[in-house]
């Protein structure tokens, strides 16, 4: 197997060692600009995205979790190149996207799996062809290529003597998104985005799923950003967290500490809203209600604060600035009652109560 | 070892192979199993034979009558369809004239299908201001009937087949740019071309591999519908005297010449309407069957 070597894709190297995080997002920002008219006059500008900042660590899995519409989708696409940033720096182990690293750089290391599994695949390609066609663009030879994803599709438990060349519309949802799992690790990338990837599934595939991108990260060493509405799903799989509203950070945290203490009173309402399977644990605290703000003229200050239990004057004027929730650098959160210098009334007694636990 | 690698890499080929003809194989069984696409193809390959072979198949001279003949009504021993106004065979003009003016219903279709296709798919998937332009240029094409598009440009360029043809490829190419736009803007909002970005290829191969297979079955469907329809409009040409000339064989011409004789023998007079209704009839229907034949999902 001497004559492999050269022709098969090799994972890119790590270049900044451990301790470098592979992904930085600095003040990342995307708007979409509302066009109206034959020449298509700027009329304003959806801010999806709206100066979110982050890290992922080498080996770990940042969950990603907010309503519709948050920006989360847009978080995902602007981290694997998909949508332009409008400004911002997104640094990929150490290479500024733009600078010292192409698009197709960026590519070789990071993969994305969509929601949509249908939408996904090609429906007029076979699905070894599918999963062979990034390596191939990538100069693997053909025979190289087929030979991997017929591997990969039984790693990824779909028998290749049975699946290999089935059209996608002959699987299932589970199934195609095996294939789609199958393709991204196809381009042996560092970092796989899983876009809402489990959840149009049903609940005892979406299990196996989990189980399986549990064990392919042990097994290549990835990095996820895993994004999701299901909270469950969220904890079971990551690391870390991120709360997002309304194209902003407003909380990020380790899962442990998150599920301890909710510091960003979004995060506690999110949380709420989950179901408790204990009926002696039933929600006390009213959810949320209503939909989000229109993200094309966003609220003033704390863009949570028109749907905000505790908010106060200083919510509607001024932005609050992400502080370590309990003394814990690695808990941030967003919030003026975390700040015992905003002038929230409730400012010293939350801050305590989070320091507390 | 690298004999049974080499062995399941030759597996794999075949399979490959088997797989992307796969699915023009199964469109044919399912068109086969559609009685009237079926029928109407039947129809077209034999009028496309009888047309190709023409010189061959023992036909009288369709140019050269003889006046004592003149109008002989369908059935007459020698003149199996009567003869025209000139006293010229009518089947023999039939099948003469049909040779022009498929090839006025075909060729227009298949250069405009080629330009409408790639202006489409651009404008579809590079968006902005090349969609822009592009589309809004189609839009200005859009604004006149087809009809009275294809008299204005042949009318401008003179009268002859060649401007006919040309005439009628503008007229054309409008109609299939928009559906081809329409149809990639679709495909391209969809997240495999997404998934074919990040996998570091160009837009090139990204058309060329994930976009075209899956615009072009609409797209050659709507061409099809539009044979026809070239076909008429190549007749009106003719029979307005922009398109073929006298004495050649056309069926618009020959149904503008015999206009005279229709009091005489309304039947002879018919007959190359009949002949342009059929095969633009035929050409839809086969085209409705290619139309479900393609949809191999349902």
């Amino acid at each position: 197997m001497t004559d492999q070597q050269g022709t098969d894709l090799n994972a890119s190297p790590d270049r900044g060692g451990p301790a470098q995080p592979l992904v930085i997002a600095r003040s990342l920002k995307r708007y979409f600009p509302i066009r109206k008219g034959l020449i298509g006059r700027r009329k304003g500008a959806v801010q999806a995205v709206d100066d979110v900042s982050f890290t992922v660590r080498k080996g770990e899995t940042l969950g990603i979790v907010g309503e519709s519409g948050c920006g989360k989708s847009t978080t995902a696409r602007l981290l694997v190149g998909l949508t332009d940033i409008d400004s911002g720096d997104l640094i990929f182990d150490g290479d500024k996207l733009g600078a010292t690293l192409t698009h197709k750089e960026l590519w070789a290391g990071v993969q994305m799996v969509f929601q949509d599994s249908y939408a996904s695949l090609n429906p007029r390609m076979t699905i070894e062809d599918t999963i062979a066609f990034g390596p191939k663009m990538r100069g693997v030879a053909p025979q190289q290529a087929h030979a991997a994803a017929r591997d990969l599709l039984a790693r990824v438990g779909l028998a290749p003597e049975r699946f290999a060349a089935r059209y996608p519309h002959e699987l299932s949802g589970g199934q195609r998104q095996r294939v789609n799992i199958a393709r991204a690790l196809a381009m042996r990338p560092r970092l796989i985005i899983l876009d809402e990837a489990v959840s149009a599934l049903d609940k005892s595939v979406e299990a196996q799923v989990l189980n399986l991108l549990a064990d392919l990260k042990a097994e290549f060493g990835l990095t996820y950003v895993f994004i999701s509405h299901d909270l469950n799903v969220v904890r079971f799989i990551s690391d870390r967290i991120m709360v997002m509203y309304l194209g902003e950070v407003v909380e990020i945290g380790p899962v442990e500490s998150l599920w301890k203490k909710r510091a960003h009173p979004y995060t506690a309402a999110l949380f709420a809203a989950m179901p408790s399977m204990d009926p002696d644990n039933r929600t006390e605290v009213p959810p949320l209600t209503g939909d989000p703000p229109n993200p094309i003229n966003p609220p003033t200050g704390c863009r949570f604060h028109t749907r905000c239990r505790f908010a106060e004057e200083v919510c509607a004027t001024m932005k609050p600035a992400a502080r370590p929730v309990g003394g814990e650098a690695a808990h941030m959160a967003a919030c003026h009652m975390l700040d015992p210098q905003s002038g929230h009334t409730m400012a010293g007694a939350r801050g305590q109560e989070m320091a507390d636990g | 070892m690298s004999v049974t690698a080499k062995t399941t890499i030759n597996i794999a080929r075949e399979e490959i192979s088997d797989s992307s003809r796969g699915y023009w194989r199964e469109v044919f069984q399912r068109l086969r199993r559609d009685p009237v696409a079926m029928a109407c193809g039947t129809l077209i390959l034999l009028l496309l034979a009888a047309v190709i072979f023409a010189p061959w198949i023992g036909l009288q001279d369709p140019v050269t009558g003889s006046m004592i003949q003149r109008l002989k009504p369908v059935g007459t021993p020698g003149h199996v369809l009567g003869t025209d106004e000139l006293g010229r065979d009518m089947l023999s003009r039939l099948v003469y004239g049909g040779r022009l003016t498929l090839m006025l219903g075909l060729l227009p279709v298949l250069f405009a299908l080629v330009i409408g296709t790639a202006l489409g798919v651009f404008a579809g998937y590079a968006g902005g201001i090349f969609n822009t332009v592009i589309m809004r240029v189609v839009d200005v094409f859009f604004a006149f009937p087809s009809i009275l598009l294809a008299i204005a440009i042949s009318g401008a360029l003179g009268a002859g087949i060649v401007n006919s043809l040309v005439s009628l490829t503008i007229v054309f190419i409008p109609p299939i740019t928009r559906v081809a736009e329409s149809v990639t803007a679709s495909v391209r909002s969809l997240e495999y071309v997404d998934a074919a970005r990040i996998s570091g290829a160009g837009p090139l191969t990204v058309v060329r591999v994930h976009v075209l297979g899956n615009v072009l079955s609409p797209i050659f469907v709507y061409a099809t519908s539009l044979t026809s329809v070239s076909m008429i409009l190549a007749a009106g040409l003719s029979f307005l005297g922009l398109g073929v000339r006298p004495p050649e064989p056309e069926w618009g011409l020959m149904l503008n010449t015999l206009r005279t004789a229709i009091y005489i023998d309304p039947l002879i007079a018919a007959l190359p309407g009949v002949m342009i209704f059929l095969t633009s009839l035929c050409l839809n229907l086969l085209s409705d069957g290619l139309r479900s034949a393609m949809n191999v999902k349902d």
